[in-house]
């Protein structure tokens, strides 16, 4: 059977729309974001830091996560894609360099971009620092970080830690 | 103590990027038919009935394993419908021989299948996260940079991802169900092949397929009375955790490991270089080949690449891996799992035609799913444990 047998496919394309809940953990950081603070979370069984703190509970002792703690605002690359296809959605020129970045006392890595230099220039181990928009353009989000920068600090030995999260 | 389980029916679609030609129940029935036309059963003898597929939004359809029911002729049995991401085409097969080895049904049909031209999985998979930074760029962009870590850690040459890739596509030209059948690759050609997500090749990524693989199972009285070679279910294990917590060590997951070391420690397997004919292993991407070899316990950490190198994994070596082609030449998501399962239990039947290895006793299929985070495993053979 041949298209021209009648309708062998039609295209309907659908679209969904949700409310997110945030809860106490996520609300507190995403009022840091507000004010330009990166704010995360600090396990109370294994005293980790979670960035941002999403889920609200350890993910590897299952306890509430306690504490705020500000990290950042510099930190490490752990491991790095250079994107060069486009996708459905795509807002950022390519090629773009999303890394993976642990923020000064933190212990996860989170994503986000890296600008200012060359994509054949980043490193597992460079220093990076945020450059945040204007302040007209924030609201409680990441994307108030315009992309990373390198600090130019000295790299950082990321032995084992190179490519885990 | 658990009953025992055989495979005697395998049955999978011709794989292509669009089936256009069938609906979601035209797919699904057909690896079913073939199936039960293997086991040389009617669906009429069928007990229960174990579906799996990736996430809905894949293709848009909301619970279609209901709507499937009428395709399954499921009326009057039990359906279950199972969910683990990218490794669900082997957790529906591990939930479906449970069912036979728990002895509450006799003869379990399972399948697994995708139909990805009937949605955007690259879309469905990068949905922004909320208040985050929208730098996700599929499943691509997600495993590259662990890969990455996976090359700075083992010191791998970059050539690796596409000897993976020129071997998996040529072995799929002795697969006629395989989606891809590009018989002129070369190392050469596939090296010139353009990045898309650094470190990782357009050559070196899995096609988007529509297909469904489909598995009979019975139990072993059933089985004993039941002509034709059979795969009997040595163990299966499956593992699980978060997609990310800190210090997760993310190129071999712990999940995997220990998921491996129960299958072979259920399996009664010490060596399993050694003792394993052959593996179908879930490679999406070619760098996973020695990846998992390693998190599987094949080869010793950091050394994976070299039995790649050194032909070990090719259908002449002494591990064959992916005779079928894997992943890399056949994605329909939900059934890749199943896919691995399914040809694995082929290959200890002697049903796989051209890609069949020689005497192949005891195999191996490996699924996993969403970010390298559900493990699912199981091990047959050709004879009884």
């Amino acid at each position: 059977m041949s298209e021209a047998d009648g309708i062998m496919r039609l295209r309907q394309p659908i679209s969904v729309t949700y409310n997110w809940s945030a809860g106490p953990n996520a609300t507190s950081h995403l009022n840091g974001l507000l004010e330009g603070t990166l704010i995360g979370k600090r396990c109370p069984g294994c005293s980790l830091v979670y960035f941002p703190p999403r889920n609200g509970v350890c993910p590897k002792c299952a306890r509430i996560l306690g504490d705020d703690v500000v990290v950042g605002p510099r930190g490490t690359i752990t491991t790095f894609c250079v994107v060069n296809v486009p996708f459905l959605g795509q807002k950022i020129k390519l090629p773009y360099v999303a890394a993976q970045i642990l923020l000064d006392g933190a212990d996860i890595s989170m994503q986000h971009l890296i600008q200012e230099c060359e994509a054949t220039d980043v490193r597992i181990g460079m220093r990076v620092e945020p450059v945040w928009k204007d302040r007209s353009e924030w609201g409680p989000s990441l994307e108030n970080i315009a992309h990373f920068r390198p600090t130019g600090e000295p790299d950082r030995d990321m032995g084992v830690e190179a490519g885990a999260s | 103590m658990a009953d025992l389980c055989a495979v005697v029916g395998v049955g999978q679609t011709k794989h292509a990027s669009c089936r256009a030609d069938v609906s979601i129940a035209g797919l699904v029935r057909e690896a079913v038919d073939r199936a039960l036309a293997d086991a040389n059963i009617g669906i009429d003898d069928v007990d229960a009935i174990v579906i799996g597929k990736a996430p809905d939004p894949l293709e848009g359809v909301a619970m279609p394993e209901l709507w499937l029911a009428d395709a399954l002729a499921a009326h009057g049995k039990p359906v279950f419908r199972v969910h683990t991401a990218g490794s669900v085409g082997g957790s529906t097969a591990i939930v479906a021989a449970q069912h036979v080895m728990a002895g509450i049904h006799g003869t379990v049909l399972t399948i697994g299948f995708e139909k990805q031209s009937d949605g955007n999985a690259m879309w469905a998979l990068s949905v922004p996260i909320p208040f985050g930074m929208p730098v996700h760029a599929g499943a691509g962009g997600y495993f590259s940079p662990i890969v990455r870590g996976y090359i700075k850690r083992s010191g791998a040459p970059s050539h690796i991802g596409a000897m993976v890739a020129v071997k998996d596509r040529t072995n799929a030209c002795k697969n006629p169900y395989a989606h891809l059948h590009e018989p002129d690759w070369t190392l050469e050609k596939a090296l010139e092949s353009p990045m898309m997500w650094d470190p990782i090749r357009f050559v070196e990524t899995c096609p988007s397929s529509d297909g469904a693989m489909a598995l009979v199972l019975m139990s072993e009285e059933r089985a004993d009375k039941h002509p034709g070679p059979k795969a009997w279910v040595h163990a299966t294990a499956m593992r699980s955790e978060p997609t990310a917590f800190a210090g997760r060590e993310q190129v071999s997951p712990r999940a995997g490991e220990m998921c491996a070391e129960d299958l072979w420690r259920k399996g009664g397997i010490t060596n399993p270089a050694k003792e394993i004919d052959v593996a179908e292993i879930y490679v999406p991407f070619a760098w996973f080949e020695p990846m998992w070899l390693e998190n599987l316990g094949f080869a010793p950490r950091n050394e994976g690449w070299r039995w790649v190198e050194d032909g070990v994994t090719d259908i002449g070596g002494s591990l064959p891996i992916n005779p079928s082609g894997g992943v890399m030449s056949t994605n329909p998501i939900g059934a890749s799992g199943m896919l691995r399962f399914g040809e694995a239990a082929m290959q200890v039947m002697g049903k796989a035609g051209e890609h069949q290895i020689d005497g192949a006793r005891k195999a191996v299929g490996h699924a996993y799913g969403g970010g390298s985070q559900f493990f699912a495993m199981w091990l047959v053979s050709s004879g009884k444990p």
